[in-house]
């Protein structure tokens, strides 16, 4: 049963690998028109994809740019971790109880709705130039987005299961570690993926409006530099980044809570 | 003496009324067929005997230590494998997983699940595959009272023999009592001490019959012949195979 459940992750893994191939292409796709607008526009404009792949490698050869890079993304992950944890709890008292979500409604749209860009002044102002400022505007850039998720989650888990529990003599705290919080995972992971990606957005552009170093801080200087390579080379740092985290944690849980879906998927379309 | 006691009880869905001044009881022992036509409320009633549902009016007395249920539905938990379904009741009550999956793998044994199967989620296995599973899952945890809502409905007919049997024999040798719920009226015959008609609109009890013999002991000839005489001749039968008639009026 055990080797039969690690053959299992194996096999998950190699598809995963597989899938990179196709990945990878598109990749290169992107490298090939990025290599046509660098023979259109010159060297200044937009330099060559290995220019800047060369650039990246000088910046990365250098142990300072590595604090940098850990920089944001410890604040990035801070950030993350502290919104991920707000939303999941607000969204959960809100999936339960129908007046919270009902007061939590407007709320949600209003914080949506405005630019994460306006925080980052507003944070500014409160905080200064402090890791303060990148954490609270992802916290309230991103945690939105988890809230919904995961109340989401709540009021559409299967009510007759719930009951199947209380005729096994479940109490509600057990209906909420059994059924509830596992139905929630499955709302939960998507908007995860998506509050990471933001929470990297976010904390680059928040460190390059507060000046508080990190990459957002080496992107500052590039500009005032007009080192339009090393422009490059950071962003693709901060996403080399964002992918590491999405791809090496969000990812690998995600798949091991949603087997059962994946069983259902006929042999050859699986993804 | 009772096992279930239920003392003129009443529910209704939103204002509308299902069932109205039931009063049943459960000897020790005991299985207790509930028939009725399609929409008479015998969910609703077998729901409110199992405390899944509070009932607006009347009581219910329970004085059994455990029981296990089978839903209408097999009701498992998709994310989880057929072996981790029957063991859910264990988990509930906090016991070891090692010991957790002992169990199961013995319950699964009782219904004739696959042992090969155990390790699959719900969408791959049958209709059939997947109501036994539910089945394990009520016996797993060795009630002294089971509650069964129509269980054997998607079964093909020699399982559901098979399923009466072990049924019949389960209560036997682990002297459970049990309240079945079935439209099948041989099936009643077969399992049961006694058949309880549920009135056509839920209005209380219309009457019993109880069956000679003992479950398990009856000559196939003689269930059919039972079911035969209360098909034709007794009144108390006659509205069993209607369909809703207050969504029909
Ligand atoms: N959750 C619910 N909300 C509102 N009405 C309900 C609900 N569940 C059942 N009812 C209604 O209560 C009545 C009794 O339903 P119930 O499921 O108890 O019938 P039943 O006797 O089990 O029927 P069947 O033999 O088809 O399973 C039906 O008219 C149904 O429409
Ligand atoms: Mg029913």
């Amino acid at each position: 049963m055990i080797a039969a459940a690690w053959t299992g992750r194996l096999g998950r893994t190699g598809r995963f690998l597989w899938s990179a191939w196709s990945g990878l292409a598109a990749l290169s796709l992107l490298a090939a028109l990025w290599q046509f607008g660098h023979e259109v526009y010159g060297d200044f404009i937009l330099p060559a994809p290995l220019a800047t792949v060369r650039a990246m490698g000088a910046i990365l050869s250098d142990p300072k740019s590595w604090d940098i890079a850990v920089l944001t993304s410890r604040r990035a992950v801070e950030g993350f971790v502290v919104s991920a944890l707000a939303g999941a709890l607000a969204g959960l008292a809100a999936g339960y109880s129908p007046a919270t979500m009902r007061a939590a409604r407007p709320l949600v749209t209003v914080l949506l709705g405005v630019p994460p860009i306006a925080w980052i002044v507003l944070a500014m102002i409160w905080f200064g130039s402090t890791d303060g400022t990148v954490v609270v505007t992802i916290l309230i850039a991103s945690s939105p987005l988890v809230f919904v998720g995961v109340a989401e989650g709540v009021t559409t888990r299967d009510r007759s299961l719930d009951d199947m529990a209380r005729a096994f003599g479940a109490g509600p705290v057990k209906r909420l570690t059994t059924l509830g919080l596992r139905h929630v995972a499955a709302h939960l992971f998507p908007a995860l993926a998506i509050s990471l990606g933001t929470a990297f957005k976010v904390a680059v552009m928040a460190e390059l409006l507060a000046n508080v170093g990190g990459i957002g801080g080496e992107l500052a200087r590039a500009r005032a530099n007009l080192d339009v390579a090393g422009a490059l080379a950071w962003v693709m740092i901060a996403v080399a980044a964002l992918i590491a985290f999405e791809y090496g944690i969000v990812h690998p849980v995600r798949s091991e809570f949603e087997r059962w879906r994946a069983a259902a998927v006929p042999w050859g379309v699986k993804r | 003496m009772s096992v279930l006691q239920l003392r003129d009880v009443g529910h209704s869905y939103f204002g509308r009324t299902v069932l109205d001044g039931i009063d049943l009881s459960v000897a020790r022992g005991e299985v207790v067929a509930l028939v009725g036509p399609s929409g008479c409320g015998k969910s609703t009633l077998v729901h409110v005997a199992a405390g899944v549902m509070e009932p607006r009016r009347g009581r219910v007395e329970r004085a059994y230590a455990r029981h296990g249920m089978v839903f209408q539905g097999p009701r498992l938990l998709p994310w989880a494998t057929a072996l981790d379904n029957i063991a859910y009741p264990l988990r509930i009550s906090g016991m070891r997983r090692g010991e957790r999956a002992q169990r199961a793998r013995a319950a699964a044994e009782r219904v004739a699940f696959d042992r090969a199967d155990l390790g699959k989620f719900p969408v791959e296995l049958s209709g059939g595959m997947q109501q036994r599973v539910a089945i394990a899952r009520a016996l797993v945890a060795e009630p002294d009272f089971l509650f069964f809502d129509e269980p054997f409905t998607a079964l093909d007919a020699a399982l559901k023999r098979r399923m009466q049997d072990l049924v019949i024999d389960a209560s036997r040798a682990a002297h459970f009592a049990a309240l079945f719920v079935t439209h099948d009226l041989i099936e009643a015959a077969r399992i049961a001490h006694r058949i309880l008609v549920l009135d056509v609109a839920g209005r209380g009890v219309a009457g019993e019959r109880r069956l000679d013999g003992e479950p398990g002991a009856r000559e196939d000839r003689a269930v059919f012949e039972t079911v035969q005489s209360f098909l034709k001749g007794d009144p108390l039968f006659r509205h069993i195979h209607d369909v809703d008639e207050r969504r029909v009026a």
